[in-house]
């Protein structure tokens, strides 16, 4: 056993080191559980109050916190607002995300890759409040021209404005996932005599279906929890949306305009902290989808 | 001599097809925005000087500048990364170069990963639940400081742990040949050898944290707050601030009666400055990337 020669308090400061570098990288799953202890927290007496029942939150449309003698909390025109304008962010989304991420994955010189790909970092980069004001402005605007809606705030602005800002992430992603498609297919997918679109539909597409799931996921995730954008874009009306040209409220969106006006630990306050709980609980739940089906390639 | 079959000539039309319409998709989304950045710009234009950085807001908001949510940012984005900064690159250290594969370990990467996914508006929940009332910081500086603090560390975390893990393996396994202990190795080969890759994801939070609106909302930031025009530091840390992205929304939203300008011009420094900051990042990146020997 060979003598160390350093001495004791040299020893004793790296232990103590490495002691607070385990802290801080247990500090996640200590945040992790913060957050959720401290959410459920405000939010758990509520659920024992004689005038809240939990079926109502989660199905009933009717949402009048601040009534004097008919007080509902029922979240469930939150959560169609926010489905609907997830939905049709996806529509849109989708198919141009992962159109951009072949194009810079298989279809561009490494020039023009390296170009778009930062133009794509940069587009993730802009704030979500200018999004919002984005839609609130110049892309209102336009929706009213075109469409000759009554008003420019709607399903379809946020829509956009969360399509555009869904896009960078599905399209980086994306291009991580056919770039982990090992070479020694598209080798012998061109000797076959194989065009690259052949070999994209055939051959990359089917190989990295997982990873551009995963990427589809994170771009949901994104937009579930996106708050500033969609309370500026998509108008303030609480009701079950029946065209694509309807306002509607989204679940962040009613907690960001009304955490302002009620009182601390009123009930309506607790109940806004419980839609917390229930957006926390989604993206969990899609963040821990979107892991998993990654996990499943690299295991491969 | 190789002649096309009408089965190759309909091939190669598909491929030419094809290729044009994942370009334009690419384009799509490119190039609307960009005119609509353009358009922004132009829209600012008659607000955009000097004199509207520095002077503050004037006549209820309606006219005058943005030096106090300017510098609230900066106060913002500096604190809460002087927190989330050593704090990731630390937990990022543990995950990397301590970390076993085990089920506890992947228990933190599962967390890490969930975090950056909260939605932002839950971030303020929390602010506001453990900041602003448990901890009782109230509403101030500090509070939304924190808050951004515990959004921007995960983001930290996965890119730091990228720049550690580009360090080859061997160079390590030399430096624990001549007997240096785990952390002797970190801090003579691993971090010299990443620090640029760390910097460079430190540098891309500065801009997310000042582009935050939803978590400071409620855990620090207000609508107004009267500052001496070009003063630095006009702010202690328990003082509630303003801040560029949270006097964009006011002002686009709650403020009748702005001059048309304005809010433009200020959506465009807030977006000017995320936009100049990531650009630096990533040329850092670029050009360190092209000086690597391994």
């Amino acid at each position: 056993m060979p003598k160390r020669n350093r001495p004791a308090w040299a020893i004793f400061a790296e232990k103590a080191l490495e002691g607070v570098i385990y802290l801080c990288g247990i500090s996640a799953i200590v945040f992790v559980l913060g957050i959720f202890f401290f959410v459920f927290k405000v939010a758990l007496p509520v659920l024992f109050e004689p005038g809240f029942s939990l079926t109502q939150f989660l199905f009933s449309t009717e949402w009048y916190p601040t009534s004097e003698s008919n007080i509902r909390y029922g979240v469930l025109a939150m959560i169609a607002g926010t489905f609907s304008v997830t939905v049709l962010a996806m529509v849109i989304a989708v198919p141009f995300g992962l159109g951009a991420a072949i194009f810079v994955s298989e279809f561009c010189g490494p020039k023009l890759k390296e170009t778009l790909k930062i133009i794509i970092e940069l587009l993730a980069a802009i704030p979500s409040v200018v999004w919002g004001f984005i839609g609130l402005t110049v892309m209102s605007k336009l929706i009213v021209e075109f469409t000759g809606a009554p008003v420019g705030v709607n399903i379809l602005n946020g829509g956009i404005i969360l399509a555009l800002m869904s896009v960078p992430i599905i399209v980086s992603i994306g291009e991580d996932a056919l770039k982990a498609v090992p070479d020694s297919y598209r080798e012998a997918g061109l000797a076959l005599g194989t065009t690259h679109w052949q070999l994209v539909y055939r051959v990359l597409l089917p190989a990295a279906k997982n990873g551009l799931l995963a990427a589809v996921l994170l771009g949901v995730g994104r937009a579930v929890g996106e708050t500033m954008a969609v309370l500026m874009a998509t108008g303030h009306a609480v009701h079950i949306p029946e065209g694509i040209l309807d306002s509607v409220r989204t679940l962040t969106a009613n907690i960001a305009a009304e955490l302002g006006e009620a009182p601390e630990n009123s009930n309506h306050y607790r109940v806004l902290f419980l839609t917390g709980v229930l957006l926390f609980t989604i993206t969990f739940v899609v963040n821990l989808a979107a892991d998993l089906v990654i996990r499943g390639i690299r295991k491969k | 001599m190789f002649t096309e079959t009408p089965f190759v000539r309909v091939k190669l039309r598909r491929q030419a097809v094809a290729k044009w319409v994942f370009f334009a998709m690419a384009a799509s989304m490119i190039v609307p925005l960009l005119l609509i950045i353009a358009h922004l710009v132009e829209r600012a234009l008659p607000s955009l000087s000097l004199e509207f950085l520095l002077a503050a807001p004037a006549r209820g908001m309606k006219e005058g500048g943005i030096w106090p949510a300017l510098v609230g940012t900066i106060h913002l984005v500096v604190i809460s990364l002087a927190v989330a900064a050593p704090i990731g690159v630390l937990a990022a250290v543990y995950l990397n170069e301590y970390a076993k594969d085990n089920w506890f370990n992947r228990l933190i990467n599962l967390a890490v990963i969930n975090l950056a996914g909260v939605p932002s508006i839950v971030h303020a929940l929390f602010g506001l639940g453990a900041f602003v009332y448990a901890a009782q910081f109230g509403y101030s500086i500090i509070s939304a400081s924190l808050t951004l603090a515990i959004m921007t560390m995960p983001v930290i975390i996965a890119s730091t742990r990228e720049a550690l893990a580009s360090v080859p393996r061997s160079f390590r396994e030399a430096c624990w040949n001549v007997g240096a202990t785990r952390w002797q190795t970190i801090r003579a080969i691993v971090l010299p050898n990443s620090i640029s890759g760390i910097l460079t994801g430190i540098i891309l939070q500065v801009s997310r944290t000042a582009g935050e609106t939803a978590p400071i909302m409620f855990t620090g930031a207000v609508f107004f707050k009267a500052v001496k025009a070009g003063d630095l530091f006009p702010y202690g840390l328990g003082d509630q601030c303003m801040a560029l992205s949270m006097h964009l929304y006011t002002l686009s939203t709650q403020v009748p009666g702005v001059k048309e300008s304005i809010p433009y011009a200020t959506a465009v420094v807030l977006l000017g400055a995320v936009l100049l900051v990531n650009t630096a990042a990533i040329a850092l990146r670029v050009w360190l990337r092209n000086r690597k020997k391994w």
